[in-house]
């Protein structure tokens, strides 16, 4: 039924990283809500979807989305930032632990 | 038609000539020792940084198709047409989550696709196999679409022949162009899209920036264009609208979401990714692909300009597929026409390249290795992928010559949804071995028979057929994206199917990840277990 490769396999991953350092930080929590900020405020259609008030003749709408673009660059800047604090932590504490 | 725009064909052809000879030096560009290596040819040797992995991806996603079909669905419907900008938006950090764990995966173990990863975390041929299959399935109208964009641009410049011109003389252009594509990606594999790119994305950035400058301008500012957008929305039996009507808001979301997360499942974003450096090049890059979502967005805008400055007005047959170009040869002096059309022709020459390039990487990977030839070295792989290569673009051509243009898009609107069908094995694989395999190959089915069914029996007045790409959710009753519906089944499917087979004690298969590997960065000391790249498994 099964070769030997299988037997010790485990089902669900190990935690990342030595175990002094948990999976859930606060680095993490914060770039995931920022990664999700953006993507809620695109989904929610009917906040944006009006004619007024108008920017430069262009309807809500449009100057609104197109507003978006940078600012989900910026929560995507800041995600970013955080996940690699968060690495160079890991990758001090596992120095420290020594590596596997 | 109008005769031949001689100034603007004079720049555009001498454009395609300067990108003709970059594509033959490409090969020349950062050559590693091992030019025999899959990964050289077909992953650029896994080298780009930041800005050229940026100018890839740009040149990658943002195809000429898009540049042509987005406005014009904004020319066609108004607001519906928009969702490709919350699309872009949404789709940069929702793939920020996965995309680092698959480059480092992939690294580790010299994976060339997406379907490579599939066969080592779930031990399955099967699945892998599907997931490839896919791919070059979903890939295939994509290509063929670029020759849709090409075909536009060369139409208004008056050297398409029209409809009633003999085939030959009409598709001689297209040949040409096509040919010199096919020769370059051959010989210089990823290389020559990514150094096409930087001329493309600049090219594209200048006309776009000019178009929402000047053509404004001319046409009496913004107010003015929605002014006359709102009125042709208004008229009686005129279909679209400047905000999305309540009742399609579902829609306007799900289509922003569902194409979001099926971008990346593409095998040439795949790719593009796979050819960075490093774990935070992918990630920088997430942060600056916005840029060119911005550009989209003002492009998308374009739609409306075409409608103000009367393009197609009184036309019942005007294929708003050239509502774009057509808006840039009335607007343009003819040399920046011609600049204008370089752009949108070049941006049909580099997704193609890579399109193609990531279809051979399928086929060689994972059905010549894994099948026909699993002693193959890198050297046959990469004889095979430049072969294959070439076969897709001939059947791209094949496809845009033989069939009518519906199909082409028909084709590309299923491309999508089928793709998404393998994102619950590929970013579920990357975050949990739990999915059983068997399950996420009938999660897939599910999904695929589903959502292709559903379109099958959309209609509308173009179409019998596959007319659109929404119709209502079970169980919510509003109106949303098939293949984000279909995407939600194979999940389903997945998971109850996986508690099942968990019960039963199905037979598991080896896992060759550790979980280590997927936080690897390049340069880690960490010792590896893998062996060499491509070589594995």
């Amino acid at each position: 039924m099964s070769s030997d490769l299988d037997t010790d396999q485990p089902v669900m991953p190990e935690p990342e990283g030595p175990p002094d350092l948990p999976a859930v930080t606060p680095e993490r929590v914060l770039a995931a809500l920022a990664l999700l900020v953006p993507i809620v405020a695109m989904l929610w259609v009917g906040s944006y979807d009006k004619l007024d008030p108008e920017a430069g003749g262009v309807p809500f709408f449009y100057w609104y989305q197109l507003l978006w673009v940078p600012v989900s660059a910026v929560f995507t800047v800041a995600a970013y930032l955080l996940i690699n604090r968060d690495e160079k932590a890991r990758r001090a504490a596992r120095k420290a632990g020594g590596a596997r | 038609m109008n005769g031949v725009n001689v100034p603007a064909l004079a720049v555009f052809v001498l454009f395609f000539a300067l990108v003709t000879v970059m594509g033959f030096l490409a090969s020349r560009w950062r050559r590693a020792d091992n030019a025999l290596h899959l990964d050289e040819w077909g992953l650029g040797g896994r080298s780009f940084g930041t800005w050229v992995t940026w100018f890839l991806l740009g040149g990658d996603l943002y195809t000429a198709y898009t540049f042509v079909a987005v406005p014009a669905a904004v020319y066609a419907t108004g607001a519906a047409g928009f969702f490709a900008v919350p699309y872009t938006i949404v789709a940069y950090p929702l793939v920020f989550l996965f995309l680092p764990r698959l480059w480092s995966v992939s690294r580790v173990h010299g994976y060339v696709t997406p379907a490579d990863f599939v066969r080592g975390r779930y031990g399955s041929k099967p699945l892998s196999l599907v997931v490839a299959l896919t791919g070059i399935l979903a890939t295939m109208p994509y290509i063929a679409l670029q020759l849709v964009g090409i075909q536009a641009v060369l139409d208004v410049l008056g050297v398409g022949g029209g409809e009633n011109a003999n085939w030959f003389v009409k598709d001689l252009p297209l040949f040409i162009a096509f040919g010199v594509l096919a020769a370059y990606t051959y010989s210089s594999g990823l290389r020559a899209p990514a150094l096409i790119a930087f001329v493309k994305d600049a090219l594209i950035y200048v006309v776009i920036i000019v178009a929402v400058i000047y053509i404004p301008i001319r046409l009496g500012g913004f107010g003015h264009i929605f002014d006359v957008a709102g009125e042709k929305f208004a008229a009686p039996k005129a279909t679209g609208s400047l905000t999305v009507p309540e009742n399609k808001q579902w829609t306007y979301a799900t289509l922003a979401l569902g194409s979001a997360m099926a971008l990346f499942m593409y095998p040439h974003s795949v790719t593009g990714v796979l050819a960075s450096k490093s774990r935070n090049t992918v990630r920088r890059n997430m942060a600056i692909m916005p840029a060119y979502s911005l550009m989209l967005g003002l492009l998308a805008l374009l739609g409306f300009m075409a409608i103000a400055a009367g393009v197609g007005k009184g036309d019942k047959t005007f294929n708003t597929q050239l509502s774009v170009p057509q808006l840039f040869e009335n607007m343009f002096p003819d040399w920046f026409t011609g600049v204008a059309f370089a752009a949108i022709g070049i941006g049909a020459l580099v997704p193609a390249a890579i399109m193609s390039i990531a279809a051979a990487n399928l086929f060689t990977r994972n059905v010549y290795k894994e099948y026909l030839k699993p002693d193959a070295t890198p050297a046959d792989e990469t004889r095979v992928a430049k072969f294959v290569s070439l076969l897709v673009k001939v059947g791209a051509l094949v496809f845009v010559l033989g069939m009518d243009k519906q199909a082409a898009i028909n084709l590309q609107l299923l491309g999508g949804l089928w793709i998404l069908q393998t994102f619950v094995a590929i970013v579920g694989g990357l975050f949990t071995r739990w999915f059983h395999h068997w399950a996420l190959l009938a999660g897939w089915a599910a999904g695929m028979v589903y959502g292709t069914w559903k379109a099958y029996s959309i209609a509308s007045p173009a179409t019998k057929h596959f007319g659109g790409n929404s119709a209502e959710i079970p169980g919510i009753g509003e109106i949303g994206y098939i293949g984000l519906t279909a995407f939600v089944l194979n999940l389903l499917v997945s998971v109850a199917l996986t508690l099942a087979l968990r019960a039963a004690k199905a037979p598991e298969s080896p896992d060759e990840t550790r979980p280590a590997d997927y936080g690897a960065e390049s340069g880690d000391e960490e010792p590896r277990n893998a062996p060499e790249p491509v070589t594995a498994h």
